[in-house]
């Protein structure tokens, strides 16, 4: 009876406290940013000693799992280390980073097209760090019976002026749009290098936020037409060329294929030492070619062109 | 003597005291949970008006504009944020699940309370139990892979709309709905339909006469919390109704309810854009209406004590 209730008074006092210690981490994180980074550093050298603290990214579903799974083995190479990856969409993690909520905010687009406006001077202090690329390729269901589309026969469907697959050389069936919804990052993608004008919602369009439902639909639905990053495509859906290009990784890397954009993850400022070890080991050749290219992401050091924020391509 | 005396008054006074640490104990402890939870439910509802109101202070949309305006384009160059759509979408879709769950919930509560109370009670409880455990992600999925290809191939349109949200949902709200019929139906005493077959009625008439008049605020206070839950359901229903931002012509065309715009948008959008305001907009309706849910089923437990 005794020890029951001192087990119960036990309980009661440990939630107070985990919340109280709840409340105390999140205000810290919040004052100092990457504050347990900064403090360990002075116990560092520059030669690769242990790396100790932690570090918490969060944002862009799109990246989640190739930044999860680079920090599971960063984390196995430094036992001190503790990595967090949290989800919640490219806005979320621009948000907390810009707010020092995080260290690292994961982005599917530049900060600068997201953060605009009363928020500009946010995104100035952000610091970017390209890991990734990411080619997005339009996709239909395969009785829709073309296998290539110009730029402008894909504004014209995506703006609703072209209606029926026969109008651009396909089967007699109508076209059914399946979009991202508005503040995707793929979609912002697949608007600003693909069609190079914004669309608005049609009637009867359908928007799903993920790329699985997504396939799903293009490949069961007649007519339907899409957009996948490349990792998603298989054989239920039709791969469609753009402008009789290929949406191949190597037309990606050498510039030829244009529809394509940076996976970012931002810092608030200039990194802590612990931060810039671990976004310095995703420009790594073991990362860059091992778990960059197994998840089906295209390696951002390989990149023949770099492109900045306005879209203008460069050759490197 | 002394001694005794004194030994008796400290056993006394010690038994009193561990007594009052106990209540005190637990008494604390008690108060702080209810004022944890009432300070938790207070900061909610502050912070999704705060947050939600910003939309008509701070970024100056009308507030006739965002409840009838049927625009919603948040990215445009001249933005607009038309939410009826939405509104629109959540009510005609709640309403049909509760017009599809409704007669089911209430015709499976009769078989298990009065056709056969016995191993129709214990078939089909553990069934309905079951339902209600599925996960949302669950229902939305076997929605897509079932229901949507089925309607797709019965009748015109692309099987993704209002109607494939509405059927979807009524299957997740038949658990609450059933469950909230077989309690009153149960409760209801024994001596009002042996009356009633007393005086010759058969038990059609027992049923629609009796027992569902009886019973009926008892049974809608089941559908207003059903409803309630289709009213907030979010994941499943994304899943099916296609999202698109506009009020639909038919059942079998894309629409969007509150809920599948605040998912759809919340990660995307930064804190503090309108964008992002206007959603925390739609989710201050989504409470207010949920309070004004709760206020029914009030009414109704108030209707059904008389």
């Amino acid at each position: 009876m005794r020890s029951r209730k001192s087990w119960f008074l036990a309980l009661a006092l440990t939630s107070v406290l985990a919340l109280s210690a709840c409340g105390n981490n999140g205000g810290n994180n919040s004052a100092n940013g990457g504050n347990a980074g900064a403090s360990s550093a002075p116990t560092e050298t520059n030669s690769g000693a242990e790396l100790s603290g932690s570090i918490l990214a969060s944002g862009s579903t799109a990246l989640q799992p190739l930044v999860e799974q680079v920090a599971e083995k960063f984390m196995e190479q430094h036992a001190g280390l503790d990595i967090q990856v949290q989800g919640g969409g490219s806005g979320t993690g621009l948000t907390q980073v810009a707010e020092k909520q995080v260290d690292i905010g994961n982005s599917d687009v530049f900060a600068e097209e997201k953060l605009k406006d009363a928020d500009a001077e946010k995104a100035k202090a952000l610091v970017d760090h390209q890991v990734a690329v990411v080619a997005i390729a339009a996709v239909t269901n395969p009785a829709a019976g073309v296998d290539n589309l110009t730029k402008q026969q894909l504004v014209d469907i995506f703006t609703g002026k072209v209606t029926n697959w026969k109008e651009v050389g396909g089967a007699d069936q109508k076209i059914q749009i399946i979009n991202r919804p508005a503040s995707s990052g793929t979609r912002a993608t697949f608007e600003k290098f693909a069609l190079g004008t914004k669309t608005e919602d049609l009637p009867g369009s359908i928007q799903e936020d993920s790329s699985g439902t997504v396939k799903k639909i293009v490949a069961e639905t007649p007519g339907a037409i899409g957009y996948l990053a490349l990792s998603y495509l298989d054989e239920t859906v039709k791969t469609l060329k753009y402008d009789s290009v290929d949406p191949s990784v190597d037309n990606v890397i050498s510039g030829k294929y244009p529809v394509w954009a940076y996976e970012h993850m931002y810092t608030n400022g200039e990194p802590t030492e612990t931060v810039k070890a671990f976004l310095d080991y995703f420009l790594t050749d073991e990362v860059q070619n091992g778990d960059v290219t197994e998840l089906g992401y295209i390696p951002a050091s390989k990149m023949q062109v770099s492109r900045d924020v306005a879209g203008n391509v460069t050759n490197k | 003597m002394i001694v005794q005396n004194n030994k008796i008054a400290q056993n006394h006074k010690s038994r009193i005291e561990k007594h009052h640490i106990e209540d005190f104990i637990g008494r604390s402890y008690m108060s702080f949970c209810v004022l944890l939870l009432i300070v938790a439910i207070i900061s909610m509802v502050y912070f999704v008006m705060s947050k939600g109101v910003s939309t008509f202070v701070v970024d100056k949309v009308s507030i006739s504009d965002f409840f009838f305006g049927t625009k919603w384009s948040p990215e445009g160059n001249n933005p607009s944020f038309g939410a009826l759509p939405f509104i629109a979408g959540s009510f005609i879709t709640t309403l049909l699940a509760a017009l599809i769950a409704s007669p089911l919930s209430i015709c499976a509560a009769l078989f298990m309370t009065e056709i056969v109370p016995g191993w129709g009670k214990k078939l089909l409880q553990p069934v309905i139990e079951l339902l209600s455990g599925i996960p949302s992600v669950v229902y939305g999925f076997v929605g897509l892979s079932v229901i949507v290809p089925f309607l797709r191939d019965v009748f015109p349109g692309q099987g993704i709309g209002v109607a494939a949200g509405s059927i979807v949902l009524s299957v997740m709200i038949l658990p609450t709905i059933t469950s909230v019929a077989v309690d009153a139906l149960s409760a209801l005493p024994q001596n009002l339909k042996e009356s009633s077959f007393a005086l010759g009625a058969t038990r059609w008439q027992t049923i629609s006469g009796v027992i569902i008049p009886t019973t009926l605020p008892a049974i809608l206070t089941g559908v207003v919390l059903g409803m309630a839950r289709a009213f907030g359901e979010a994941l499943a229903v994304q899943m099916v109704i296609g999202n698109a931002p506009f009020i639909p012509k038919s059942l079998f065309e894309s629409a969007s309810t509150l809920t599948s715009v605040i998912t759809l948008g919340m990660g995307n959008t930064t804190m503090g854009s309108p964008q992002n305001n206007s959603l925390w907009s739609m989710a201050l309706v989504l409470m207010l209406m949920t309070f004004l849910f709760v206020f029914i089923v009030r009414l109704l437990e108030k209707r059904r004590a008389i």
